[in-house]
């Protein structure tokens, strides 16, 4: 069964008033969940929306609706690829190909090991330094395929 | 034009140190703010008016109008700054944020002080990771100082000030997807009106700017709007981050005068193109900003004003440079497959209409297609047009218009040659 650890429900509570309107506390609350799990499961849900006094239906609408929140299990190390037209144009896609074929892995879909996953997404803001990648809440500049599979490796995918 | 860079926002972005209170003070942090709360606000508005000084996030509203739009009466209000940059391209923000965050700060303390607000937040995009960071510190430095909280420097001024991180989407860089998202919902747009500066973030009065925006306010307020109407030209003053990317030798973000042409920014300040290759076209504002041709982009000037003559627009102020190696089609794919990707889906002609262009242009791309598609997008583009609660129908409207209508031999050409290999969308 899910459970939250106590800093996690402090940090819950805290939110819920530190905002004018309570539902403000969702989305930094997911993030907290997401922090010290590494995705948002189900369950997770129910108890948030107990502890939040929040309806489930809600928080889900609210958890969906947002790329950044991991609705299935992701590898310990979340390579994001940008793949929006300045990296495109530098060679992103192929990038984020070459980073499936090397730990053997699909588009957003984790690795057997639970190490690594690799998702093509949309404009980081980096753009100058096309092509690059987010890896976990790092950017990662400047990239070709071979520096990137090094870098990878060395943080242990 | 290479000396004329760097002119204010961008003037201290290279020391380290100017990222903390301590640094910011040495370059004359926080002065303004002290001269500001001695003026009267309105005196304050007055000037942001008659600086003529323009929204930079990428609508271009001139921002002392929208402040006038307030009730004046004693209502609580909000100032909201805009700090989910996610238009494909731009990325002047975030380096704002990580280099300058006190300059913002200042800048929206002075606007609150301006507009009677008590309250504001930086809605800050959630990838943006590191500069979260630091515009939270910058904040905790501040209200140690007391730049923040009760009575400012005295002056009998009391002002909070907040972060709050989007999850990813493009469409809370809308004002009021924006307000939805703080206010705990899925971060879809509100009908307008009534507008924000009436009913906004919980129904109260609610200001949305841009960081680079809040951020010229500071300047306005140091030098006064006529020494600022000196930059740019008469009906585009100031200076204007542009941040350059695609087919550049030298990317980057470049402060500029507005006004500057397209051409030397381009050939001068960014080193031109790699060797042997030639101009295709330009993406002057983002990729909501319909396409240049060369032939357009060697006459432009950056202000407002010029890229709307030309059907274009300056947005905010990202601008992507595509050389002779990259295929249009392809481009067209990428950038469509974003707009579907972004889609609130809300409004019917929005949420089916990204996704039937994104899929025609798969098709296209991939070879899939007929030469009447090419007519098929524009038809569909058109009906997205002018229907929406938003604006991202339009721009992904616009977008495909542009490519479709300007570089329609190009397309008539792929089409021909018959299935073609060109790199997949970007999620295949």
């Amino acid at each position: 069964m899910f459970k939250l650890s106590k800093e996690s429900e402090d940090f819950v509570k805290k939110e819920l008033s530190r905002y004018e309107a309570k539902y403000s506390a969702i989305i930094p609350s997911l993030f907290r969940v997401q922090k010290d799990h590494g995705w948002v499961p189900p369950e997770a849900v129910s108890v948030l929306a107990k502890l939040m006094e929040i309806p489930e239906a809600h928080i889900n609408e609210v958890l969906y609706f947002y790329t950044m929140f991991n609705k299935r299990p992701v590898g310990k190390i979340h390579a994001q690829v940008c793949c929006n037209i300045s990296c495109a144009m530098n060679g992103g896609r192929e990038l984020a190909d070459a980073l499936c074929k090397s730990f053997n892995v699909q588009d957003g879909v984790m690795s057997a090991d639970g190490k690594i996953t690799v998702s093509r997404v949309e404009c980081l803001g980096s753009c100058d330094t096309a092509p690059m990648m987010q890896v976990n809440d790092r950017y990662i500049e400047n990239l070709t395929p071979e520096l990137a599979v090094r870098k990878l490796k060395e943080m242990g995918a | 034009m290479p000396s004329q860079q760097s002119l204010l926002l961008s003037e201290h972005y290279g020391k380290p140190d100017f990222a903390k209170l301590e640094g910011y003070k040495k370059h004359g942090g926080y002065a303004v703010l002290a001269k500001a709360l001695k003026m009267e606000p309105k005196a304050i508005i007055d000037e942001v008016k008659s600086s003529g000084l323009r929204g930079r996030g990428g609508a271009g509203f001139p921002t002392g109008m929208k402040w006038s739009f307030l009730p004046a009466n004693g209502e609580p209000r909000y100032l909201l700054c805009n700090a989910d940059e996610g238009e494909p391209g731009t990325f002047k923000d975030r380096l704002m944020m990580e280099r300058a965050p006190h300059q913002l700060i200042e800048g929206m303390i002075i606007s609150a002080f301006a507009i009677g607000c008590k309250k504001s937040y930086i809605y800050i995009r959630g990838e943006y990771d590191f500069a979260k960071e630091v515009v939270a510190g910058a904040i905790v430095e501040a209200y140690k100082a007391g730049l923040l909280g009760k009575n400012i420097l005295g002056s009998g001024f009391d002002h909070d000030m907040d972060v709050y991180s989007g999850a990813g989407a493009y469409i809370c860089g809308e004002e009021t997807g924006m307000i939805s998202s703080l206010e705990g919902l899925k971060g879809q747009p509100k009908l307008k009106p009534p507008f924000p500066a009436v009913q906004g973030y919980l129904r109260k009065p609610t200001i949305v700017n841009n960081v680079e925006t809040l951020a010229a306010v500071k300047y306005i307020i140091r030098d006064g709007a006529p020494a600022y109407k000196k930059y740019g030209t008469e009906k585009s003053p100031g200076t204007k981050l542009f941040s350059v990317s695609g087919n550049v030798v030298k990317p980057g973000n470049y402060e500029v005068v507005l006004g500057m042409p397209l051409k030397d920014l381009i050939f001068d300040l960014c080193g031109g193109l790699k060797p042997g290759r030639k101009l295709k076209a330009v993406i002057p504002g983002g990729s909501s900003a319909p396409v240049l041709t060369a032939e357009e982009a060697m006459k432009a000037t950056m202000d407002y004003e010029c890229l709307a003559q030309m059907g274009s627009m300056l947005g905010s102020g990202a601008i992507i440079v595509i050389d002779d190696s990259n295929s249009m089609v392809d481009l067209l794919q990428v950038i469509m497959h974003f707009y579907h990707h972004e889609s609130c889906g809300q409004c019917t002609p929005c949420r089916e209409g990204t996704g039937w262009l994104s899929k025609i242009l798969h098709d296209i791309a991939s070879g899939h297609a007929e030469v009447k598609d090419i007519d098929l997008v524009k038809k569909i583009s058109e009906q997205m047009m002018g229907k929406t609660i938003c604006a991202l129908s339009d721009a992904a409207a616009m977008a495909a218009i542009s490519f479709v209508t300007k570089f329609r031999s190009e397309f008539e050409q792929h089409l021909q040659a018959g299935k073609r290999t060109l790199g997949s969308s970007a999620h295949a």
